[in-house]
């Protein structure tokens, strides 16, 4: 540790901090336009200029300078501001002064220092520099005359999105941040770079010219689009979404948010469901809500219990998934399942399908075995913190499964299960490297589990975790990487088959007279059978819409308030940004609604008694988020030798369309257009 | 304008390959990277030796990245960064004239002027219409002293003015080859352009 004194300040941070870093500890901030503390030092806009004393009569770049025991650094002296002054003169001899057509204005750091900082007029008579504007891609909006090469975009592509494809070409005044051969970026994370732009100079195409930062409403929320449970900023005006950006929370996403996530939200305008349906004469019509729960009251009171299920889909809120388990049971049905894939396998533990190492526990692995999942597809973020863990070295990570490319090494260990048993047996080279590790950690792909042969795969994970010394009570290197927001949470609550229960592949195949999915539109529809009464009960019309004989329409995740909880077992919640849509109402109030018409009225009236009953029934909704120690040795119920032959496929094959809200969005598809040609003509 | 077409592909030949070898073998497993000037050099000397115009095209950046290991952005940073990577195509003879402070003093824009007549080019960058010649002006060349100086290739002329610079660009425009480097004013090295004023032999001695 080093004492020194900041402005009069005496503040202590650790030996080789930054005195940038030390001025933050102390609560002083200091100007910036490179610096970004998840990045490398560049030291190249010199903004952040301080005096310290005893060291030659000059500012000092404060971001590059390690602190020394017994500094004295002054932040506000006529020198500093000089040099501050200057620096930003500099800066704005070539930048352009369209900030009235610019979309960062209002939330830009050079806009906001130059109130400090900045001149009157400028003494530049000369002209300004123009530089031609690439094309990105479909995401990133690039006006390079604005750009003061601060190199934060070329250290975020490098360093965490790991597909280093932008650079500064050319030099001095030429200098131009460029991918050089013009091309669209290929990260999955390449809207952090907006964020990250001090300037105009990377904004966000979809968004542009749409509205000023102080015309928005903020509301916090939880990303749904995968299964991190990413903390979100939802900006919203009047009835509209009109953009996410990430919040910050170090134990989930650090600062950032996958694209899919950012970008998808122009799909919560379109192909809604705003109004109740009911099929007539094979046709869908426009009904009232009173006509749809007449339609379904008649056929669920026709049915009998064992004939009634329900399949909760993967973007549900864990108070529709209870309100509509309660709703069942209270009918007599078991029929219950929260995993549309069709998966089976041991949920009896909670160790069993949680993400256990958790995300930040990711930087203390010394080992990685990924089987049968792409990390980068089904969670970037995630796969961002593997890169991390990986650039800081001495980790190894073996894949079994055809993933394609990741952002770090990983040593292609087969593509089917064969090379689980060759891990087992020690006979696999990378044996050796799971035995020397003090932390190795397995991640599973929730895809594995949907395989017909995924029960044994589970166990045949669990037991290579229990071999390899990962589940101890120090360390549980067991993960399940989910892709679904809602199925922690639908396990969480056991919205499960039921004793004599029928599960998703069950029902299906006219396994219920009354089937109600309840946002699940990734199940495979076809086989759901011809005579059986399909209530849908979700925001967008997709898969299931289409299939139904009753469509309830609900809220989709900004629109209402919701618990989520992520891969790793934490419980979050999320607030409602805008109004549902048209009639479209919360879902857990369409199921109380619709039990009282039953005759089964839930006993719950507010969400407030929804979320004390949940928390009373099911205590891992009520509990802080604590890590699950690794004691427990006991496999979960699968016979591991009974391992099928087929090589292990990630679930996406396309990163950008995965659910109903990214597959009605135009950007998601201009991105499957830019990336994979092939895939969006097919879909044409 | 040179208007030679942009490869598609790119491989080191048997003259370049034994120079990349050497060049990586310099430094220590994983720091290969640090050949990346070495070998772009090499390639544009290849491009030179084999297609008559010494640039780098974007088939021999990526090639160079490859044998690097390296995202072929990185390669691109450093050769369009560095002004003797030429990353578009030029002429046989590449012009390069100092008009640097000394050089300016020593006369450079007759230079200049005489390169332009010469050659028919109109403007700094361009090719002359027949792909011989391309000018480009540079910073100081560190030959001060013999200034005003032209870099054609490799190789430095020095003690110009406008006479010599025309005779020196016709000779080569009819296909001479190129005179041995140095002054063209006929001073030895950097020895004063009046002669030798030291180091004299001794005269007025005792003996």
């Amino acid at each position: 540790m080093a004492k020194l004194t900041i402005d009069g300040i005496e503040v202590e941070v650790p030996n080789g901090s930054s005195v940038i870093q030390a001025a933050e500890a102390a609560g002083i901030e200091i100007p910036r336009f490179c610096y970004h503390e998840r990045l490398s030092v560049a030291g190249n806009c010199r903004m952040c200029l301080v005096e310290i004393e005893k060291m030659p009569p000059k500012p000092v770049a404060s971001c590059g300078m390690p602190v020394a025991d017994g500094m004295v650094v002054h932040t506000d002296t006529e020198m500093v501001r000089k040099g501050r002054r200057g620096v930003m003169e500099f800066l704005l001899i070539n930048h352009p002064l369209d900030c009235p057509i610019c979309d960062q204005g209002g939330e830009c750091d050079l806009q906001d220092e130059a109130v400090s900082y900045g001149r009157d007029a400028s003494r530049y008579a000369e002209q300004k520099r123009a530089v031609s504007q690439p094309d990105w891609g479909p995401l990133v909006k690039t006006t390079m005359t604005r750009c003061i090469h601060c190199t934060r975009c070329v250290r975020f592509t490098t360093e965490v999105a790991g597909v280093a494809e932008i650079g500064g070409t050319y030099r001095g005044e030429n200098t131009q941040i460029s991918t050089y051969v013009e091309k669209a970026l290929s990260s999955e994370l390449s809207g952090n770079i907006i964020d990250l732009c001090p300037v105009g100079a990377l904004t966000s195409k979809p968004y542009a010219f749409t509205a000023r930062p102080w015309e928005l409403r903020k509301t916090d929320s939880v990303d749904v689009l995968d299964a991190l449970g990413t903390n979100i900023r939802v900006d919203a005006r009047g009835a509209e979404v009109l953009r996410i950006l990430p919040r910050l929370n170090d134990e989930v996403n650090e600062e950032w948010l996958g694209d899919k996530s950012r970008f998808a939200v122009d799909g919560l305008k379109r192909r809604r469901l705003d109004r109740p349906w009911l099929r007539e004469n094979g046709k869908l019509r426009a009904a009232s809500w009173e006509e749809a729960f007449a339609a379904i009251a008649s056929r669920i009171k026709a049915a009998a219990p064992e004939k009634i299920g329900a399949i909760a889909g993967d973007l549900c809120d864990a108070e529709s998934m209870l309100a509509l388990k309660e709703c069942l049971t209270a009918l007599g049905s078991a029929n219950l399942d929260c995993r549309q894939d069709g998966a089976v396998f041991d949920a009896s533990r909670r160790a069993f399908y949680l993400f256990n190492t958790t995300i930040a526990g990711i930087e203390e692995a010394d080992a990685l075995l990924i089987i049968g999942g792409n990390p980068r597809h089904e969670a970037p973020v995630l796969n961002a913190r593997i890169r991390k863990r990986w650039l800081a070295g001495g980790f190894a990570a073996g894949l079994v499964g055809e993933a394609g490319e990741l952002t770090y090494p990983v040593e292609r260990l087969g593509a089917g299960p064969e090379a689980l048993r060759a891990l087992a047996d020690g006979t696999h080279p990378f044996a050796e490297v799971l035995k020397a590790a003090q932390r190795p950690m397995i991640i599973l792909g929730a895809a594995a589990l949907a395989r017909p042969d995924g029960a044994a795969l589970h166990a045949a994970a669990w037991k290579l975790a229990a071999q390899y010394n990962a589940l101890r009570a120090d360390w549980h290197g067991f993960n399940v990487l989910h892709h679904a927001a809602a199925r922690v949470g639908g396990l969480d609550l056991g919205f499960l088959p039921g004793a004599g229960g029928k599960s998703t592949t069950a029902m299906l195949n006219g396994g219920v007279d009354v089937l109600w999915l309840l946002g699940a539109d990734e199940l495979d529809i076809k086989a759901i059978g011809a005579n059986t009464f399909v209530i849908y009960q979700g925001h967008h019309g997709d898969a299931g819409a289409a299939r139904a004989d009753v469509i309830l329409p609900g809220a989709a995740y900004t629109e209402k308030h919701g618990t989520y909880v992520n891969t790793e077992g934490r419980v979050q919640q999320g607030f409602a940004a805008v109004l549902p849509p048209g009639d479209a109402r919360e879902d857990w109030t369409i199921i109380r609604a619709l039990s009282a018409y039953l005759g089964h009225a839930l006993p719950y009236d507010t969400l407030e008694q929804l979320r004390t009953h949940l928390a009373a029934s099911y205590p891992v909704f009520g509990q802080p988020f604590a890590r699950l120690a690794g004691n427990d040795a006991t496999a979960p119920a699968g016979d591991g030798a009974a391992l099928a032959a087929a090589p292990l496929k990630p679930v996406y094959a396309n990163y950008y369309q995965t659910d109903v809200i990214s597959r009605a969005s135009p950007t998601m598809a201009a991105c499957v257009a830019a990336h994979s040609p092939a895939q969006a003509e097919a879909a044409e | 304008m040179n208007t030679q077409p942009e490869p598609q592909s790119f491989a080191f030949d048997e003259i370049a390959e034994p120079l990349v070898a050497a060049a990586i073998g310099k430094y220590p497993a994983g720091k290969q990277m640090s050949a990346v000037k070495t070998l772009l050099d090499i390639a544009q000397r290849q491009m030179g030796r084999t297609t008559g115009s010494a640039w780098l095209p974007r088939a021999a950046m990526d090639s160079v990245a490859k044998r690097l290991g390296v995202p072929p952005i990185r390669v691109y940073e450093i050769a369009t960064f560095y002004t003797m990577f030429n990353t578009k195509p030029v002429g046989k003879y590449h012009l390069q004239v100092c008009t640097t402070t000394p050089c300016w003093l020593r006369g450079s824009d007759d230079i200049v002027a005489a390169c332009k007549h010469a050659t028919g080019i109109e403007h700094f960058g361009a090719s002359s219409a027949d792909g011989v010649f391309t000018l480009t002006e540079v910073e100081c060349l560190g030959a001060c002293v013999n200034a005003p100086i032209l870099q054609v290739n490799d190789d430095y002329y020095e003690d110009l003015d406008a006479a010599r610079t025309e005779a020196l660009l016709q000779d080569l425009k009819a296909g001479k080859p190129q005179p041995p480097a140095g002054s063209l004013g006929g001073r030895a090295s950097s020895a004063p352009a009046s002669g030798q004023t030291t180091l004299l032999p001794a005269s007025g001695s005792a003996e």
